[in-house]
């Protein structure tokens, strides 16, 4: 008997594994990057547990406005000068933050262009005039929250909130919303570098057509491929996830076997992207060029990081046909709404048919040498 | 006869590489292309280990195609290219074992190659710390593993040192004492055409201007391989540009 340790697949599978392991910036970028990514992003946007609005009081002070500020604010001296900060403590609607800060006309617009500002308030026959973009919906709230309370800076606890009652579900917090997202974005990465540019830099370095010029299976050397970088992207997502999960308790609430299935459907649709755009260059300049083209628009219609439906509706369904948007959705499914094989089969069979045609179609048109 | 060229074509939008070339080569025969730079001889040697497609014109290895019977010719023949650069972070020992674990080798042929390649000190080495010299006879030793019946070497002495050139002549020479290898070589050095071949083919501009055994080649007017390459080759500019002066 042939001992298994002569097979080609062993070989490739082992001398891929030994390059990614002795190349430390490949494992830094790849596995350890994305999960420092994930904790910044996730204690950026977690810990800050009250609404802050910024305001810029421009002329002369309206004087109604000065005399709650007088009572109700604290003043401190900044950086940008003397800034009055008032804080409204509500249990049902989250604490909030007013800074307000003097400054002319043109500062002012200023601020507001650089989004240092939300809302700009100026007086005018005694009357509080409020200029801001009705588009920003930041903006909105600001002055919806600041009208309201110049009203009443009082507000009686009953009559501020009724019928508000907090939400205190599980899956609902920016983390819930971005670990899932990361995972899915980090096998794009992955794949796209690590199969793309590897094949790439490896037709360039004449090393393809050495390969191809013995006995070896084609497929097998494609393969080995593969199963490396489904191996790290899989070290990589369980990285992720546990230190999300001690950090900030996220959880998976759904089937852990159908969160696998999808998570290899994923892996199936890069491999076959990465192989179809490495398919025929042999300049890596060229390739990565090809990488950000592909990379680039999913990254940002896809709901990595905020969610897509704040695009313009007619683009939301073909948004939902790119691969990372069925792969992101999906996931988010398993991991916040507590989603089973019923609800990812459909997706999981898409990302693996369009991984398999792009496959074919880009080992159809490979060029070995 | 184990390969026969006839009248092979090539080329590259406006290049034409090859423009003609025709020549067999029996079993055991050991033969060298020369030519200057852009010659051809790349191109022609890619067109027989089937990594290119003539335009026109038949390649014949032992009487098979590279069309039909590509499994089996991979398996029956072992080569170098003119540059590969292997993965810098394996060890030699390491990507013999990936090569060999293509032909369905085991770690015993590796052991043999390296021995017979002098690469003993170097085994545990990673690739990218080798010098040039030591990268090529890694390139020589993966296309020893399959003990091929046909081996074909594109430079595989450019840019070696003397010594490390005559290692490697003597490597060749033992393959051609044990007589089961046939060697199709290019090269640019005379002295390596002379010392390890039989038939020397000189190509330029993708045609062939003069074949065959080194004493017939020569002749009053060109008393060694310099004096012909230059009289085959450069003879007609040299003489030109003498007349301009
Ligand atoms: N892939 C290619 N695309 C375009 N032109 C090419 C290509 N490969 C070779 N050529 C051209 O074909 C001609 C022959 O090249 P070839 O590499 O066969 O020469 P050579 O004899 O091996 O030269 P050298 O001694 O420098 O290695 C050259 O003019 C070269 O520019
Ligand atoms: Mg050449």
């Amino acid at each position: 008997m042939k001992s298994f340790k002569n097979k080609q697949l062993y070989q490739l599978t082992l001398t891929q594994i030994l390059e990614t392991i002795r190349e430390p910036e490949v494992l830094f970028w790849g596995i350890i990057f994305p999960v420092l990514i994930s904790i910044g992003l996730g204690l950026a946007f977690t810990q800050d547990s009250e609404a802050k609005f910024r305001i810029v009081i421009v002329e002369n002070s309206p004087a109604r406005l000065d005399s709650l500020l007088s009572v109700y604010a604290l003043t401190e001296t900044e950086k940008q000068g003397e800034v009055h900060i008032w804080k409204i403590t509500d249990d049902a609607l989250g604490n909030t933050e007013f800074r307000f800060l003097r400054n002319d006309w043109n500062t002012g617009i200023v601020s507001l262009k650089r989004g240092e500002a939300d809302l700009l308030i100026s007086d005018s026959l005694g009357a509080i005039h409020y200029h801001f973009d009705p588009h920003n919906s930041q903006s909105q709230l600001a002055y919806l929250k600041l009208s309201t309370l110049l009203e009443s800076p009082v507000p009686l606890q009953q009559n501020s909130s009724t019928g508000v009652e907090p939400l205190k579900l599980k899956g609902v917090r920016y983390i819930d919303f971005l670990v899932p997202g990361l995972i899915a974005f980090g096998i794009m990465g992955s794949m796209m570098w690590g199969v793309s540019y590897t094949l790439i830099e490896r037709r360039s370095q004449k090393l393809l057509r050495r390969m191809v010029a013995t006995p070896m299976k084609k497929t097998n050397f494609i393969f080995a491929m593969m199963f490396v970088r489904i191996l790290m992207n899989f070290i990589e997502a369980v990285i992720i996830f546990f230190a999300a999960a001690l950090l900030f308790g996220i959880e998976i609430q759904g089937n852990i076997g159908a969160l696998i299935f999808l998570f290899l459907a994923g892996n199936i649709a890069f491999t076959g992207i990465a192989v179809l755009v490495s398919c025929r260059t042999s300049k890596t300049e060229v390739g990565t060029g090809w990488i950000n083209a592909v990379q680039m628009p999913m990254m940002i219609l896809s709901g990595i990081f905020f969610s897509y439906h704040n695009f313009p509706s007619w683009s939301i369904p073909f948004i939902k046909l790119l691969p990372l948007t069925a792969l992101t959705d999906g996931m988010r499914s398993i991991f916040n709404e507590g989603a089973g094989w019923m609800e990812i089969l459909s997706p999981s069979i898409a990302l693996s048919a369009f991984g398999f045609i792009c496959f074919a179609i880009g080992m159809k048109l490979f060029k070995w040498y | 006869m184990q390969i026969e060229v006839k009248n092979i074509y090539k080329s590259f939008k406006d290049v034409h590489a090859v423009q003609g070339i025709s020549f067999v080569i029996p079993a055991g025969e050991f033969v060298a292309l020369l030519g200057p730079n852009g010659a051809g001889k790349t191109t022609t040697v890619e067109m027989m280990e089937g990594l290119r497609k003539p335009d026109s014109g038949e390649i014949r290895i032992q009487g098979k195609t590279w069309q039909k019977n590509e499994k089996e010719l991979r398996k029956i023949i072992g080569l170098s290219l003119q540059e590969t650069r292997f993965p810098e972070k394996l060890t030699c020992r390491e990507t013999l074992r990936l090569f060999a674990s293509f032909f369905e080798l085991g770690s015993e042929r590796v052991d043999e190659v390296i021995e017979l390649t002098d690469l003993g000190s170097k085994a545990k080495s990673l690739v990218g710390t080798l010098s040039g010299g030591q990268r090529q006879r890694l390139a020589l030793a993966v296309s020893l593993l399959n003990r091929p019946e046909i081996l074909f070497l594109d430079e595989p002495t450019t840019g070696l040192d003397p010594h490390s050139r005559l290692d490697l002549w003597n490597i060749l020479k033992t393959l051609k004492d044990e007589g089961n290898t046939t060697l199709i070589l290019t090269t640019h050095y005379m002295e390596e055409a002379e010392s390890l071949c039989d038939r020397i083919i000189i190509i330029d501009e993708g045609k062939i201007l003069k074949e065959g055994r080194l004493e017939d080649l020569l002749n009053e007017n060109a008393r060694n391989l310099d004096e012909l390459f230059i009289q085959l080759t450069g003879g007609k500019k040299l003489l030109e540009n003498i007349s301009i002066v």
